[in-house]
């Protein structure tokens, strides 16, 4: 009870700071320095039309390297604390089969849903839309597979083989753009062709196209290996 | 609209840490958590918007010469698409803990975790 007591007037503090930040917040009317420099330069040094693309793949592309090196690690490391231990001998129970609703739905909707997430990752620079969006569709066409058949087993190789030369690939391309461009993951060592064209933005959907490979192997391996620590 | 998505986005930080602060399974502080990371994203997209503009994608109808003065801050888009991926990346390492825990103890009561109380 006290407990509970400590832990509403801590969330009373919280919740009357959050209170003084909504009071005091004035929209802005006006790009702030950095935004209008994105606006006003992304078209003509980048070639993407969605600015938010052009951000994180070329002008903040250091840091969505180190922001898939994150959740690389993460992947490892939850396949390593998963993998630490378990049993090898599974005694494996029979399990129900899945429902016919869903053993078929599956057979339909899977193949759809992985092509959804390359569209997104391949048009990352034109629509709303990514690597990382593509990524996280692709893991969710995984996890119905894995709804469908708890049993299914992953492979792991390819799973990782596909991730390591989706690395690999990417950190080259950042080293092509420091010889051929201006610097580290500039994306114009290709020509950015016409604002809105499929091939357009330089390096940009190459880029995005591995990060969403990438991606969508790291989730991909969280779920399976999640999945297999289900006790049969 | 602002002050209500920001609004929102306070109070789901709120509900999840009261969540997580109160609740004993670990499982269910974990999804208070993520709750509480979704409020924190909402915030941050929240502060991006500006009223009467559009998303920052050039097209026919947003042309690239007056983009400055039609599109909202993609700066912190940007932020939380990162944000977004990194929280996914926390929420599975909680997750895997959690099971490993269980696997210990065979309970997921926080409670009965007592090696670090004093």
């Amino acid at each position: 009870m006290i407990k509970r007591f400590v832990a509403l007037v801590l969330l009373a503090a919280i919740g009357a700071m959050f209170l003084t930040l909504l009071a005091g917040y004035e929209p802005d009317t006006e790009l702030n320095l950095t935004a209008r420099y994105y606006a006003d330069h992304t078209a003509e040094d980048i070639g993407a039309a969605n600015i938010v693309t052009a951000i994180v793949v070329t002008y903040r592309g250091l840091d969505t390297l180190g922001e898939v090196t994150v959740l690389f690690l993460a992947s490892t490391i939850v396949g390593l604390v998963l993998a630490l231990g378990r049993k090898q001998e599974k005694n494996q129970r029979a399990l129900l089969p899945a429902g016919e609703l869903l053993t078929t739905g599956t057979r339909f909707l899977a193949p759809l849903i992985m092509l959804l997430g390359v569209y997104v990752f391949v048009n990352g620079h034109l629509t709303p839309g990514g690597g990382f969006q593509g990524g996280a569709i692709i893991a969710s066409g995984a996890l119905l597979l894995l709804l469908a058949d708890p049993l299914k087993h992953f492979s792991h190789g390819l799973i990782s083989t596909v991730e390591s030369f989706a690395g690999i690939f990417y950190v080259v391309i950042g080293l092509l753009g420091l010889f051929l461009a201006g610097g580290f993951l500039d994306n114009r060592f290709l020509p950015t062709g016409a604002l809105g064209a499929l091939f357009s933005a330089g390096a940009i959907p190459l880029i995005y196209s591995l990060i969403g490979l990438k991606v969508g192997a790291e989730l991909s391996s969280m779920l399976a290996n999640l999945a297999e620590t289900e006790e049969l | 609209m602002t002050y209500v998505a920001m609004a929102t986005g306070f109070l789901l930080i709120l509900i999840g840490f009261y969540g997580a602060l109160t609740n004993r399974n670990l499982l269910r502080m974990i999804v208070a958590f993520t709750v509480a990371d979704s409020g924190v994203n909402l915030v941050i997209v929240a502060i991006g918007y500006m009223h009467g503009r559009t998303a920052p994608i050039l097209d026919s109808t947003v042309k690239a010469s007056a983009a400055a003065t039609r599109i909202i801050d993609p700066v912190p888009q940007a932020l939380v698409l990162t944000a977004i991926v990194i929280g996914v990346g926390v929420t599975a390492l909680m997750l895997a803990y959690a099971y490993k825990l269980y696997e210990k103890k065979q309970t997921l009561d926080i409670a009965k975790f007592t090696e670090l109380k004093w």
